[in-house]
């Protein structure tokens, strides 16, 4: 394992060294120790390598992760994973706002609870977060999964496009256009393969789907109330 | 006696008269709007009539200043754009760049064409809001790739790919409102690089998703940065509303150039109350903006690109003299690869418009191919000739403002200055911070915004 201390190293060091690391890379476990809370800590990843945070991150940590397997020991500040391509980011602790916004792929795991606008403008990640999300989340999401084990905050999937929303426990109110939709076969096969994955024993059956109604898709001037 | 008979016994009346209120196209809108049940959409930028560049007039050297000697005497135009922090700072032959316009809103044809114009003049196109497509990244040596609140194929291999990134906060046409492209543009190929069910009317965000204020931008802008390797210029582009506030922010957010788009800037789709009702003429930005740049002592040294309403080389050497280091062209461009060309006008009459007016650019029935993703009509395009065009027209507007320059006495368009000016009219000239016009009085007070 190879091992990049922030209390010696700054953040451009850890960053380009991680970067380099591509798919024919031989060095491919790290551990980043002493982040402080940094933000931007190993953005932009590259390559199928495995990186250990040994505490907790500030603002926008695995940003735009392409392959790379972030596993953060702490809490993760606002926009953990924002636009992921591909990979997984693991969050032992809590996510704060906008916990993987406009992700395009790969499986961002909150073992915690996460805060507001959990998903937002999603575009093909896959979220599974063990605790409850804030306000706000899934807006305008637009495809991939967001498991939720605990409950949903207010406005949860507000405009919302083709995301499929999946929640065990209660909904404090749904957003513009997001309703309840039924629970089929393939529902329950997508959610129990994001529970095996993310570490959870927690049944499919368990869980309530929502998705959006597609009413506001194309301009209606009835509509205007929800616009 | 009743009026029917006054007119028939010829009795003298007043001249029927209109409203100035209620005129007959404020009334056609309202009865547009009871039958439609939808607020008017169009592209394009403001046109109501605005002070502009055209109420300011250059004051030509003579004994108390010495002009340059038309076409003998050198007068540069280049411009460098990034040289605060990038390590790979922009470098244009000429001080006027192509503005963001997307490929959905804009036909893959259309986008080759700005491409190609663009890089034979020596200068920088830039994306839009719907990602990098082959086209544009072929045929651009110079490459501004947006970064907008919908992050539509946003990624990290296409950060970086190009030459600069353009953080988009907003845009003159609509300060505070999102992009807007309805379904009948959202073809295959736009759906597939926006991740959205195809034919939708798509509504992109106001805001960015993941920050909301100037601390957080500058967090955002670092981790570009860092995903980047510190080589790109960032450039932050503000609407005209608020330009001293907001360009002393994206100052302090870290930027390396501020794009300023007044209100005459150009969309390609948004309400047309929107448009004519949000926002200030570009005239009125230039100086808050430059002013917010000196008083953080970055003047020069973040750029300032202004556009809204650039059309002919005095423009930009007017721009220029009020303080920015270069302009930025997005309907002219369009004028110039084919946008309303009078050849069409038969076409343009079968949509119910005529040259020189159409702006349902939403619609996706351009008879230019110009703003359609229709097939048929994108194949009218000849990408080469359009680029053609387009750098022929740049490289006149450089001349413009060389000439201008030189008769003014500057070696360099950026030695243009505010005392190289007059204004024609009151508002002019308090908008400008110049002088009216045989006077030595700016109205306007003492400059702070």
């Amino acid at each position: 394992m190879q091992t990049l201390d922030m209390s010696e190293l700054d953040l451009r060091t850890v960053n380009a060294t991680l970067q380099q690391q591509k798919a024919d890379t031989n060095q491919t476990v790290w551990e980043i120790v002493n982040p402080k809370g940094s933000h931007a800590i190993a953005v932009g990843l590259d390559g199928p390598i495995e990186v250990a945070v040994r505490g907790s991150t500030g603002y926008y940590c695995a940003g735009m992760n392409k392959e790379a397997t972030v596993h953060i020991t702490g809490s993760a500040g606002p926009g953990v994973a924002e636009n992921m391509m591909s990979g997984a980011v693991i969050v032992e602790g809590d996510a704060s706002q906008y916990a993987g916004a406009t992700g395009h792929g790969g499986l961002l795991v909150i073992k915690g609870n996460a805060s507001s606008r959990c998903g937002i403008s999603m575009k093909g990640i896959d979220i599974v977060v063990h605790g409850n999300i804030g306000h706000m989340s899934a807006f305008m999401a637009q495809s991939g999964n967001l498991v939720v084990l605990g409950d949903a905050g207010e406005a949860l999937g507000d405009s919302l496009y083709e995301a499929r929303l999946f929640i065990r426990g209660t909904v404090k109110s749904l957003g513009a256009d997001c309703v309840e939709k039924e629970m089929r076969a393939e529902h329950l096969e997508i959610l129990g393969d994001l529970l095996e994955r993310s570490g959870t024993d927690a049944k499919p059956e368990d869980f309530k789907r929502y998705g959006s109604a597609r009413q506001l898709y194309n301009f209606n001037v009835d509509n205007a109330s929800a616009y | 006696m009743d009026k029917i008979n006054d007119v028939r016994n010829g009795i003298p009346q007043t001249d029927p008269r209109k409203s100035e209120t209620f005129t007959d196209s404020i009334n056609s809108e309202i009865r547009r709007a009871a039958a439609t049940g939808i607020y008017d959409i169009r592209g394009g930028g403001a046109k109501r009539k605005l002070p502009h560049f055209d109420d300011l007039l250059f004051l030509g050297a003579s004994i108390s200043r010495y002009p340059l000697e038309g076409y003998r005497e050198k007068c540069e135009t280049k411009v460098t754009l990034g040289t605060r922090f990038a390590k790979k700072p922009i470098e244009l032959d000429i001080p006027i760049t192509i503005a963001g316009m997307s490929f959905g809103a804009l036909s893959g044809q259309a986008k080759e064409a700005l491409g190609r114009g663009a890089t034979m003049a020596g200068t920088s196109t830039t994306t839009g809001d719907g990602g990098m497509t082959e086209e544009e990244r072929g045929h651009s040596q110079k490459l501004v790739y947006q970064y907008l609140p919908s992050r539509y194929g946003m990624n990290p291999d296409d950060l970086r790919r190009a030459d600069a990134i353009e953080v988009v906060v907003g845009q003159g046409a609509k300060p505070g409102g999102g992009g807007m492209l309805l379904g009948q543009k959202i073809s295959d190929r736009v759906a597939e690089m926006r991740n959205l069910p195809k034919g939708i009317d798509q509504r992109s965000a106001c805001r960015h998703p993941d920050w909301t204020g100037p601390d957080d931008l500058e967090i955002k802008i670092m981790e570009l940065r860092e995903i980047t390797g510190w080589e790109k210029p960032i450039y932050i582009k503000i609407g005209g509303a608020r330009p001293y506030f907001d360009t002393t922010l994206a100052i302090k957010a870290g930027a390396d150039v501020v794009v300023l788009d007044g209100m005459q800037g150009g969309t390609a789709a948004t309400q047309d109350v929107f448009i004519e009702h949000v926002g200030q003429p570009t005239l009125a930005c230039i100086r808050p903006a430059v002013k917010a740049l000196q008083d953080m002592g970055m003047h020069r040294e973040v750029q300032l690109v202004v556009s809204g309403g650039i059309r002919t080389g005095a423009d930009v050497a007017k721009a220029l003299a009020l303080g920015a280091d270069a302009v930025s062209i997005g309907t002219a461009a369009m004028v110039a690869i084919g946008d309303n060309d009078p050849k069409w006008e038969s076409e343009y009459n079968a949509l119910g418009t005529t040259a020189g007016a159409y702006d349902d650019w939403h619609e996706g029935l351009d008879p230019a191919g110009i703003t359609t993703q229709d097939p048929h009509l994108a194949s009218r395009l000849d990408p080469v000739a359009a680029g053609r065009r387009l750098s022929n027209y740049l490289k006149v507007m450089t001349l413009e403002a060389q000439t201008i320059a030189r008769a003014c006495g500057k070696s360099h368009v950026h030695n243009l200055e505010p005392e190289d000016l007059c204004a024609l009219t009151v508002e002019a000239s308090a908008m400008s911070g110049v002088p009216l016009a045989g006077t030595n009085w700016v109205p306007g007070g003492d400059g702070n915004y």
